[in-house]
């Protein structure tokens, strides 16, 4: 077992990848009562075209298979799983993105019983043709609710309107008609396929012992047998650099509209410490430009066109990235040509060595509060993990960060040609 | 095992407490401010704390202000209202990272105390009032705030529920104020009122980190400074049970895909009371969790809908359940969920779901004081009920919660409000 130590953040990670490929990550936390762990699956919404374990040919699958699969693993041929967390204490939950599948319990209580539960039901797939038609009509449900969702409906609007092939553009859930495609032979093909245990990340942060801990982690494992791991082989149609529309409006039943604006990375290849340096940049960038403290977030809000629902976030993994901004506002159009203007006629010669100290002084905050959240530790130093990147590497890059790089960034990320608009307006 | 380590004590005029941990890399203020739930009141106080948040007199610009907590290492500022039984509440939270994992040790706590007091004591002024633009701008927020409630369909049928089943009651006023009221509000009418609610309010104070008391208490002597504090309200009084007429239903159309079905009941019950725990329990059987009787019977059974779930509004006495349907689903599933609380009056429940459903919520208290703000309002529920139901005497409550109790709950429960928003057809 490694030890891995944060001296300045008072925190030491223990790391070992098992003989089946499973990475275990345990991160001790004294002081907390909760015991935090997912296991999560490097496959999400996007993995929709790849070759099944032990075959030759691509095959294609329907939208949202990843999610219904997250749905179904649950119930076994006892019952259902969270029944068996709830009788320990425990409770549990699961999540799909675009990337990953993450299956998760918290307990203050039976601890390893649980995590034996979270191993077990995940590797143990349970599926029958009515089971797999009784769920259809719950994520059917599940997806109406999204339908009558406003941000949602923005926020995926807008990246279809960025995305001309890429899979991104999918909604997570699939769609009714999508749905009812799904067998239980083709969830088996997807299980298979990716849920190999060296194609997943167990992390575990809680109070304990971490080498009981990690022995009795093992000791599940080497019970079980796995086929022998593969390179799993997915498949991307090529995507434009450009956006696939430039503007968007949806008609919905709401008494305020909402506009976001989307910059589509225009080669979104990197990875490792270059995606780190690159995505804590454009952070920054967007802070400087959009923050609450800058001129342009004031000057928004004082003429009406921003309220507090007004937000930025980037997104970067292999193969797609963006940026977003935007919330409710009583003028979208207006909105989406000033928060363009602003982007466009950025001068990043303008930006003064303090500011740009502010802003990292700033984030360096943030990052210390997130890390009271084992929520937080756990889900992202899995995304970032998958995309062979250090959570704990966030203080020194950004501390790392200079205007140069800022300006770099700024103008390689900043077109014109990579935006887009999506509305929601009433009806 | 004493998990809470609390200390409280009066203070110019502010009940402080200290909660001294180690296990969090920020420290965490909370600023409470109570008074009644009042019709006159709660659009005016709803927008005070969001003026506030603006500027003040050290920090003027709001841009100023917002790059000086950047400075601060980014301490954040947040301002927000809640309802607590027929109480209105205003929180002020700032949250600053503890120095000793910086490289820079610049004591950052007592900047964060400072600032803080500077929110609540130290507003910009102009004339006889707050400033004219800020209290402008932020009226036109208040509104958008109000009015967004409209555009989640989940917020409004909560809320809608609640107007219709407490229609005669404070209760039924959102947090956020009334739409029509905003226009009224002056700089100088919302100056006074809160000159008026320094003096007459409940005012709480809650540190947690790793925090020294002597410290605290210097920078709290230091920084905050009251007006004299004058006819202090108490807590507001508790609404007699509404009389129990024949339930009523409601249903609203709009152009919607998916139904919301709320169903509200009376319990009786309220977090002072001894039966608050067995309150608890019952949730937890009947819609508080996955395993609970309306997600098996809703969900997994019948697959009428991807949440249905129930909740307690502890110091109102109320069992509010929510479902997201199908519009032709609605009499099924309104069948089923009565079905379940008649379930629960007959005691149908196994001591194995007892024992896991106190085990499901002991998990969960203890979870929620994994986290400063969750620990806050854990504690404070104590205050604004006037209740004495520390954490460890909370846990020991519920778990020894009997059978027999359970049942008596579920005999005080009356159904009161169905609500339905149902799509334009049909």
């Amino acid at each position: 077992m490694e030890k891995i130590e944060f001296k300045q953040l008072e925190e030491n990670l223990y790391h070992e990848t098992l003989d089946n490929g499973l990475e275990v990550y345990l991160l001790p936390k004294s002081g907390f009562h909760k015991t935090y762990a997912t296991f999560t699956t490097k496959y999400g919404s996007i993995d929709n075209k790849f070759v099944p374990l032990g075959e030759d040919n691509y095959v294609s699958v329907p939208d949202g298979i990843a999610h219904f699969l997250e749905h179904k693993l649950f119930e076994k041929e006892h019952g259902d799983v969270f029944q068996d967390f709830s009788k320990q204490g425990a409770s549990a939950n699961a999540f799909t993105s675009f990337t990953r599948t993450a299956y998760l319990f918290s307990s203050t209580s039976n601890v390893e019983k649980n995590l034996e539960t979270l191993m077990d039901f995940v590797q143990a797939p349970y599926f029958t043709e009515k089971t797999v038609e009784k769920e259809k009509g719950i994520i059917g449900q599940e997806i109406t609710m999204y339908e009558d969702n406003a941000d949602w409906r923005a926020y995926f609007g807008l990246i279809e309107s960025m995305f001309h092939t890429h899979p991104v553009k999918i909604d997570i859930a699939g769609t009714i008609d999508s749905i009812s495609k799904i067998t239980k032979d083709l969830l088996y093909t997807c299980y298979e396929t990716f849920y190999h245990p060296s194609n997943m990340l167990l992390f575990v942060v809680g109070p304990m012992d971490t080498s009981e801990m990690m022995q009795f982690i093992k000791d599940n494992q080497a019970k079980k047998t796995f086929k022998e791991k593969e390179e799993i082989k997915r498949q991307f149609d090529e995507e434009p650099t450009s956006v696939n529309e430039k503007k968007k409006v949806l008609k919905m039943n709401v008494h305020t509209s909402k506009c976001m604006v989307g910059i589509k990375e225009s080669n979104p290849t990197k990875q490792g410490p270059e995606l780190l340096k690159h995505e804590l940049t454009v952070n920054i960038l967007l802070d400087l430009l959009f923050g609450k403290s800058s001129d342009h977030y004031q000057k928004l809000y004082d003429d009406g066109l921003i309220d507090e629902t007004f937000a930025y976030d980037y997104t970067g993994e292999n193969g797609f990235g963006f940026a977003m901004l935007g919330g409710d506002t009583a003028e979208p159009d207006k909105l989406a040509e000033r928060v363009q203007k602003i982007l466009l006629q950025f001068d990043p010669n303008s930006i003064e060595e303090q500011e740009l100290e502010r802003i990292k002084k700033k984030k360096i905050g943030s990052f210390l509060r997130a890390l009271n959240s084992p929520e937080f530790i756990a889900n992202q130093f899995t995304r970032y993990a998958f995309n062979n990147m250090d959570l704990f590497e966030v203080t020194p890059q950004l501390e790392k960060i200079t205007l140069e790089d800022l300006k770099a960034v700024a103008k390689d990320f900043i077109k014109e040609e990579a935006f887009t608009t999506c509305q929601v307006v009433p009806k | 095992m004493k998990l809470v380590d609390e200390r409280t004590y009066t203070l110019n005029g502010i009940n402080v407490h200290t909660i001294p941990t180690n296990k969090f890399k920020t420290n965490t203020i909370v600023l409470k401010v109570k008074a009644p739930l009042s019709e006159e009141d709660v659009t005016v106080r709803a927008i005070l704390p969001y003026v506030l948040q603006n500027a003040t007199e050290s920090h003027p610009q709001p841009s100023q202000f917002r790059a000086y907590l950047d400075e601060l290492y980014g301490a954040s500022l947040a301002v927000d209202l809640s309802k607590k039984g027929e109480d209105h509440i205003i929180s002020i939270r700032l949250e600053i990272a503890n120095e000793k994992f910086l490289k820079d040790s610049t004591p950052l706590l007592e900047k964060g105390i400072e600032l803080l007091s500077e929110v609540l004591l130290k507003p910009v002024t102009e004339g006889n009032g707050f400033k004219s633009a800020t209290v402008d701008k932020e009226k036109r927020a208040l509104k958008q705030r109000i009015q967004s409630v409209y555009d989640d369909k989940m917020r409004y049928a909560s809320q809608r529920l609640i107007e219709e089943m407490c229609a005669a009651e404070p209760y039924r006023l959102s947090a956020n104020g009334e739409k029509e009221k905003v226009d009224a509000i002056t700089s100088e009418s919302l100056y006074s009122y809160y000159q008026n609610m320094l003096k007459t309010n409940d005012i709480h104070l809650y540190f947690v980190g790793d925090i020294k008391e002597e410290e605290v208490d210097e920078y709290v002597k230091k920084y905050f400074v009251l007006p004299d504090q004058d006819n202090k309200v108490t807590s507001s009084i508790t609404q007699p049970n509404k009389e129990m007429k024949e339930p009523n239903e409601v249903i609203e159309r709009q152009d919607i895909k998916q139904g919301k079905l709320n169903i509200g009941y009376r319990t009786n019950v309220t977090f002072k009371d001894d039966l608050y725990y067995a309150l608890q329990v019952f949730n937890g059987i009947f819609g508080g969790f996955s395993h609970s009787k309306l997600f098996i019977n809703v969900r997994e059974k019948e697959s009428l809908a991807y949440y249905a779930a129930s909740r307690v509004e502890s110091h109102k006495g109320l069992l509010l359940v929510m479902s997201g349907i199908d519009f032709s689903n609605y009499e099924k599933a309104v069948t089923i969920i009565n079905q379940q609380i008649e379930a629960m009056k007959q005691g149908e429940y196994t001591e194995g779901e007892i024992s896991q459903t106190k085990a499901v919520i002991k998990n969960q208290i203890l979870e929620t004081i994994d986290t400063a703000r969750g620990l806050i309002e854990v504690l404070y529920n104590n205050e604004v009920s006037e209740a004495d139901k520390p954490i460890e005497a909370f846990l020991e409550g519920v778990e020894n919660v009997t059978k027999e109790e359970i049942q008596e709950v579920a005999q005080m429960i009356e159904l009161d409000t169905t609500y339905f928003l149902t799509g334009k057809e049909a």
